[in-house]
């Protein structure tokens, strides 16, 4: 029996969530000393499956290399998963995949198809089938055990290290399944930025409503950002505002981060703005109201107008 | 076309939860339960269809106990034509959910399943996505622009680092996101009269799904408490403190 991790990429390279998955298999794996697969499918993905064998930890690397997964569609990918996970002849126990939009669109089709549960947001392995789980907003965490054959999770990238490089698995290439044609991607527009991923971010400057315009928060923003090598996100009402792009969004229902500092700017702390990023290693916060439900988690909380202490705070650093 | 819309009944946005002594689960006696945001975004988006002549019905369901009528009115009041409950007191997780509204699907025919993305009390994210793998069907998931054409739909979804359409077959399942529309209040009269529209009650055993739970809780607790720091009293402390005592700047 192995574990088999679902690789997170763009067919070009491997995305850091994948080792974050890796290491939250190995958890699984060292009680059951089972081994740990990966599978990357993908178009002309070759360079991914590469980077794949070298990560600590893995012994395979299943490759499913077709025109029709390079979109990563969910239909395709987890009509694959299922038809990996039933011609393997040892079988999986587990199949995880980071919480990525990638892993939550895929993960829990692969479980209806098995007729299984699945396990949303892991942030921590009590046992082979027992795993803790944040709900209501990150207010309550949920120990939850299954009894399913195949425990199919997802997992919180900032509750598990990034495996590390020195492995060296062995790659398979697996044979391709149909391309059931139910979806073609049309056309993307990434958010182009030469700032670091906002998931994958050291350092985040966070704007909110009370920026107050689109261009306050650039203008304010950005150089903040640029100074600390900083990822920037976004509160909800930021973005509804349309003061930052959707992706921006951190909270309960945008983006999970951890960084080592966020810096909250004109954000009051919204119970789903904090499910986002209370479990940064340190928080500041800059906001007018001393009132503001953010201090109640900011290790450092500056009561001012953010239109003086912003520019204020750049000159200084 | 019909549009069948999936709505949940969950403790209101605004409720800030608190876990039960004994650690068994969340306490919900007396808390203010509503539909969930998302689905009210969904229920939004297939009137905005029938109101574009692409849809001729919408019917709204819902899935748990005797109370979960009251989202079904909610739903019919903002503009569903009629509505589903499929009652039950057993604690329904995702599968079954997904499970029972396949039964649904297969009976009522819809072209167009629109559910939210993820319910805020059990912040799954997987219903749709089940619905979808159950019935054989296209998704397009975090919906945040839906177009309707000739057989298919055209979807933007919101993913990491942007936004990527779709197209997809008919019929099929989308989920919504935050940005898909600002779903509108039920007056009134709308209020009057959705008390009038028809409610079909049926029970998990006639649509021939088993309901038991595959998760069990062995416990629910708080999360860890982060204690509040301190105020600094100016920009040049708060940056002394990063420096010095964070050491999180240079
Ligand atoms: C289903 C659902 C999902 C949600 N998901 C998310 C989510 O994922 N992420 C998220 O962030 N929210 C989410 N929300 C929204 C959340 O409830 C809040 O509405 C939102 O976080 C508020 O954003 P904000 O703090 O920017 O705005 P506000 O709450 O309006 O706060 C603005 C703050 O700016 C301060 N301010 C104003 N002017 C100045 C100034 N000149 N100088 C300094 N400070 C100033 C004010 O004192 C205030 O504290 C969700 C809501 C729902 C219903
Ligand atoms: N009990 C239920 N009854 C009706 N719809 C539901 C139910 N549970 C979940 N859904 C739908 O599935 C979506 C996602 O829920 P979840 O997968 O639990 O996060 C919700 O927004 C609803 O549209």
């Amino acid at each position: 029996m192995s574990i088999l991790v679902i690789a997170e990429h763009d067919n070009a390279g491997l995305k850091a969530a994948t080792l974050n998955a890796v290491t939250a298999a190995a958890e699984i794996g060292a009680r059951l000393g089972t081994d740990i697969h990966v599978l990357v499918a993908g178009a002309d993905c070759g360079t991914v499956a590469e980077h794949a064998t070298r990560i600590r930890g893995v012994t395979r690397v299943k490759v499913a290399d077709a025109a029709h997964y390079g979109d990563q569609t969910a239909e395709n990918l987890a009509a694959l998963i299922v038809a990996v996970v039933d011609s393997s002849a040892g079988g999986y126990t587990h199949i995880l995949a980071a919480a990525t939009s990638n892993g939550k669109n895929t993960l829990p089709r692969v479980a209806a198809l098995l007729d299984v549960a699945q396990i949303s947001e892991i942030i921590a392995v009590v046992d082979v089938d027992t795993f803790v789980r944040p709900i209501y907003a990150g207010s309550a965490l949920a120990t939850v055990k299954s009894a399913d054959a195949v425990k199919v999770i997802t997992l919180r990238s900032t509750s598990f290290d990034a495996a590390s490089q020195g492995g060296n698995a062995a790659i398979e290439a697996i044979p391709v399944g149909p391309d059931l044609g139910q979806a073609k991607l049309i056309g993307r527009e990434m958010t182009r930025s030469a700032r670091p991923e906002l998931a994958a971010a050291k350092v985040i400057v966070a704007g909110g409503r009370g920026l107050a315009s689109g261009e306050n928060y650039h203008k304010l923003l950005e150089p903040l950002a640029d100074k600390l090598g900083a990822a920037l996100g976004a509160s909800r009402a930021a973005v509804d505002a349309g003061f930052a792009p959707n992706d921006y969004q951190v909270g309960q229902t945008g983006k999970i981060v951890a960084p080592a500092l966020y810096i909250a700017i004109g954000i009051s702390g919204a119970i789903q703005h904090l499910a986002g990023m209370k479990d940064s290693r340190v928080i500041v916060a800059i906001n007018k109201d001393p009132d503001a439900p953010i201090f109640q988690v900011a290790d450092y909380g500056l009561v001012a107008d953010l239109f003086q202490a912003v520019p204020e705070l750049l000159a200084g650093l | 076309m019909k549009i069948l819309v999936p709505v949940k009944r969950v403790v209101d946005y605004n409720i800030r939860v608190r876990v039960k002594a004994d650690g068994s689960g969340v306490d919900l006696a007396n808390v203010k339960m509503s539909m969930n945001p998302f689905d009210e975004i969904a229920v939004e988006e297939a009137m905005r269809l029938k109101e574009a002549g692409v849809a001729t019905e919408v019917i709204a369901v819902s899935c748990g106990v005797v109370a979960c009528q009251e989202t079904l009115r909610t739903a019919m009041a903002i503009g569903a034509d009629r509505s589903v409950l499929v009652e039950t007191d057993i604690e329904l997780q995702p599968l079954a959910v997904a499970k029972l509204l396949a039964a649904v699907a297969k009976k009522e025919a819809p072209q167009l399943i629109i559910l939210g993305k993820q319910a805020i009390d059990d912040d799954a994210n997987q219903t749709g996505q089940m619905l979808a793998a159950l019935l054989g069907w296209p998704q397009a998931t975090f919906a945040s622009k839906v177009a309707i054409g000739d057989g298919k739909a055209t979807v933007t979804r919101e993913v990491d680092g942007g936004l990527e359409t779709l197209e997809i077959s008919l019929p099929a399942v989308v989920t919504t996101d935050l940005r898909l529309n600002e779903p509108r209040y039920a007056t009134l009269p709308n209020i009057m009269k959705a008390k009038k529209k028809p409610m079909e009650i049926v029970k998990p055993a006639e649509l021939g799904v088993d309901v038991a739970p595959r998760l069990t809780t062995v416990s629910v607790a708080e999360p860890p408490r982060r204690s509040a720091g301190i105020k600094v009293a100016n920009v040049a402390a708060l940056i002394d403190k990063l420096r010095n005592e964070a050491r999180v700047i240079a």
